[in-house]
């Protein structure tokens, strides 16, 4: 068993009036480590304990621009830098709309910052293992009463000249508070790894629990409905048809909107033959020619047909557009490469209309005159 | 000072009579250290059935997705919207009370500031219920809710007035909520040192803190309380005023107006303190806190409304001018539609139940009689709901195109969903009075007469 040992010498009062009299009789005499106690904020308390003004308004100035300046700088960046959008036509700066969410935002850290800090740091909260808890003081300074108490550790601490100080003032009681070693050591850690292991267990639990519901209780019946929606989808087999296939064959002889079948299929001497450019090559249409080659030919012909583009060396060479035997080709014959393909070429029938199909064969025609050209061109 | 004129600048006593310090605790734990009442348990009984509906309805709109709402083209906002701002216009009367009226030094607020705060935070709570099951499917909402680096590389839109309202609604609650934690903590150590029960005195100890009464803290404990008033002033007046951008920044006509903000203000306060007003009427006579919440602090409240009500009437008067004024035939329209259009019962019994009922309030008698001014309350905030409801559905329900106009009608799952946010909000009021102290005892000792020193 310890021995008590003694934290303050305490005195309480019944009036406002004594209490504040006995601040000031209190601070006179010396003593620094000391405290009132009051139900609630007594006025003019702080000038007769003579405390200084409460710092903690700078920590709300500090968050609060922090908090502020800081969200305003990122929604900066979102728009001007993450990921520039043009919203409504509105310049990716329009700063007046940012206005909102960075004034909620400097509230909400000015705000959690100030209080955060007022009880970590200002009040060293929670302790609920002090030595005043649980004593008949602090029992009657929590209703109505106002007390004062000085502490052992003040240099000036003598627990007579304190005692005789206190009673001087008309106190209704004054009384020692004492506390035992052990009992005020005896308190919970942060770091106990019992505690730590409930932390752990509780982590896990609410995880696990999570996890369960979004990825298996979501995907189970009768949650799943929204899934398992009663409709053919492609891909999927069905017993409806002898077929098993859901996704239908197209009937024999369709033909899609606005589709005309190529006639020359497998006929490259007819197309070439028959063929003819409807399109005049006009400076818009080899401003197309030019758009679809270089998007679609040039990734192996080259930006300038000459069969040169860096795939060159990896594949079978892509020819030059340049050859003789190209240039004398009828216009037929190239849109008809273009449509079937030739050796390893596979057909752009798909990718490039016919229309600009056409416009390619003009910006060819173009570039072979470029690198060939005759003396009336000079000019 | 003259004999015969009354002197305005006396204030009322905060509280009736000379109650002592003591027995203000007794009168303010006395239902917390009791057992409930047949009352309170019947009372619970009628709330926990409207939550439970609630539920049932909730819980059937996940499963079966927001098909069972009414809402659809054109009226795509109907019951949640509705529901919403009425939820967030309720909250705006605690605020006001705790921190605009802290800031003007109004000695009459102790009393109920600590009642109007948890039901600031308990009107936000259902609020927040409208916006999260909108989405149908709100565990993955998330994704356009909250900005969070995520896997697609884009962020939320920051200049969407929808986004605004998530941080704006979000940041109220939050900071609501720490200011009536902070204004608890004197008060958990009070009931900490005052139980004989010891399950009680553990949990008061971990909400006190370990709150010891001690004038250093209460020097950084009153400063903090003026930041938080100070920066709750503003935060209320921007919540509302972004619930109304979410309508006036829009292009629909009726909504695509500067009045929003103001008017959206004043008539959330106005609804708020008609909310708040009933409830402690009710309370102040179930447990005998008459001296405490005395008839001064309703008639104020009263007061409060009548000024409040007066600048909604202002605003509705302004909406037909300004319609009128504008020369925009599509304005115009939209004014003459609500008053006379499919919805005109809805807008009729909004006028009246806004500008024309709180106007009798004009009357001391009526200020000051308990059962009407609980009247007016509650016509009040019928009222102010069906105000929402005009604004939402009639705007939407005939804009631009007459081919594109629609009727909106509310579904029984909507009915539920509203039902059950009132429970929800009830609910929470039953088992705050039961478990927390409804008037703060360490304020309402401040400003006992006798309680400051008599010079300095």
């Amino acid at each position: 068993m310890n021995t008590p040992l003694l934290y303050s010498v305490t005195a309480l009062f019944d009036t406002p009036d004594g209490i504040i009299h006995a601040a000031e009789a209190v601070r006179k005499a010396g003593y620094k480590r000391y405290d009132i106690h009051t139900p609630y904020p007594v006025h003019g308390m702080d000038d007769a304990m003579g405390l200084k003004d409460s710092k903690l308004g700078f920590i709300t100035l500090g968050a609060g621009l922090m908090g502020g300046a800081g969200v305003f700088a990122f929604i900066s960046w979102v728009f001007m830098a993450a990921y520039p959008n043009v919203i409504g036509g509105k310049p990716f700066f329009s700063w007046p709309a940012f206005v909102p969410v960075t004034f909620e935002i400097t509230v909400l850290s000015a705000v959690l910052v100030t209080i955060g800090s007022l009880i970590a740091f200002f009040f060293k909260f929670p302790n609920n293992s002090h030595p005043l808890h649980d004593t008949p003081y602090m029992k009657a300074v929590s209703c109505d009463t106002f007390g004062i108490s000085i502490q052992a550790d003040d240099p000036k601490f003598d627990e007579a000249a304190v005692t005789a100080l206190l009673t001087s003032l008309h106190p209704r009681t004054v009384a020692p508070v004492c506390y035992d070693e052990a009992e005020l050591n005896h308190t919970w850690k942060t770091f106990d790894p019992k505690f730590l292991a409930l932390l752990a267990g509780v982590a896990l639990l609410v995880s696990a629990a999570t996890y369960g519901t979004m990825n298996v209780v979501l995907y189970m019946p009768p949650f799943d409905w929204m899934m398992n929606q009663n409709k053919f989808k492609p891909q999927q087999t069905t017993e409806q048809y002898p077929d098993s296939r859901m996704m239908r064959p197209v009937v024999a002889g369709t033909v899609a909107r606005g589709f005309t079948p190529y006639p020359y299929k497998g006929m490259a001497d007819s197309a070439g033959k028959s063929l003819v450019n409807p399109l005049q090559p006009t400076a818009k249409v080899l401003a197309l020619g030019k758009e679809k080659y270089l998007t679609f030919c040039s990734p192996c012909h080259g930006n300038f047909a000459k069969g040169d583009s860096r795939l060159r060396g990896q594949f079978p060479n892509p020819p030059t557009l340049h050859s003789d035997k190209v240039r004398t080709w009828p216009d037929g014959s190239v849109y008809h490469v273009i449509t079937e393909g030739q050796n390893i070429m596979p057909s752009y029938a798909s990718q490039i209309s016919r229309e600009e199909r056409w416009a390619v064969v003009h910006y060819v025609r173009a570039l072979q005159r470029a690198f060939n050209a005759k003396e009336s061109d000079q000019q | 000072m003259s004999n015969s004129a009354i002197d305005y600048t006396l204030e009322h006593p905060a509280v009736a009579g000379t109650p002592s310090a003591a027995s203000i605790d007794e009168v303010i734990t006395a239902p917390i250290d009791s057992k409930p009442s047949r009352g309170w348990w019947i009372g619970l009984a009628i709330t926990g059935s409207m939550l439970g509906i609630g539920v049932l309805s909730v819980s059937w709109l996940f499963y079966k997705g927001t098909g069972v709402w009414g809402v659809n083209q054109p009226v795509g906002w109907g019951f949640d919207i509705v529901n919403f701002v009425f939820w967030v216009g309720i909250g705006h009367a605690g605020t006001l009370i705790s921190a605009i009226l802290f800031l003007l030094r109004q000695k009459w607020r102790t009393g109920i500031a600590r009642f109007a705060e948890a039901m600031t935070i308990f009107a936000v709570m259902c609020a927040l219920i409208f916006p999260l099951i909108h989405t149908g499917r709100p565990w993955l909402a998330a994704v356009y809710l909250l900005p969070y680096p995520n896997q697609h590389g884009i962020w939320v839109n920051f200049t969407s007035p929808l986004l605004w309202d998530v941080f704006a609604v979000s940041t109220y609650f939050t900071v609501s909520f720490v200011f009536w934690y902070i204004g608890l903590i004197p008060d958990f150590a009070m009931l900490r040192d005052r139980t004989k029960s010891k399950i009680k005195k553990i949990a008061y100890s971990i909400f006190s803190l370990g709150w010891r009464h001690s004038n250093r803290h209460w020097q950084h404990y009153e400063k903090a309380y003026l930041i938080l008033a100070g920066f709750s002033t503003p935060l209320v007046l921007s919540v509302h005023t972004i619930v109304s951008f979410d309508f006036a920044v829009s292009v629909i006509p009726g909504w695509h107006t500067t009045i929003f903000p103001p008017y959206f203000v004043a008539g959330a306060v106005f609804s708020g303190f008609a909310m708040v007003q009933n409830v402690l009427v009710v309370t102040r006579k179930f447990f005998g806190l008459e001296h405490i919440i005395t008839l001064n602090h309703l008639e104020n409240m009263n007061k409060v409304m009548l000024l409040t009500g007066s600048i909604v009437g202002y605003a509705y008067a302004m909406e037909f001018f300004i319609a009128w004024y504008s020369g925009n035939p599509l304005e115009q329209f939209v004014f003459l539609n609500r008053a006379l259009g499919p919805y005109a019962w809805a807008y009729w019994t909004m006028v009246s139940c806004n500008v024309i009922f709180p106007q009798l309030f004009w009357i001391k008698k009526v200020r000051t009689n308990i059962i009407g001014m609980f009247i007016i309350g509650v016509i009040v905030n019928i009222g102010m709901w069906f105000e929402r409801f005009v604004i939402v559905v009639t705007s939407l329900s005939r804009d631009f195109l007459p081919s594109s106009w629609g009727h909106y009608m509310p579904t029984a799952i909507d009915f539920g969903v509203f039902i059950g946010s009132i429970g929800l909000f009830f609910t929470l009021v039953l088992l705050f009075v039961r478990v927390l102290p409804v008037v703060s005892m360490s304020e309402i000792k401040a400003v006992l007469p006798g309680a400051q020193p008599d010079h300095h």
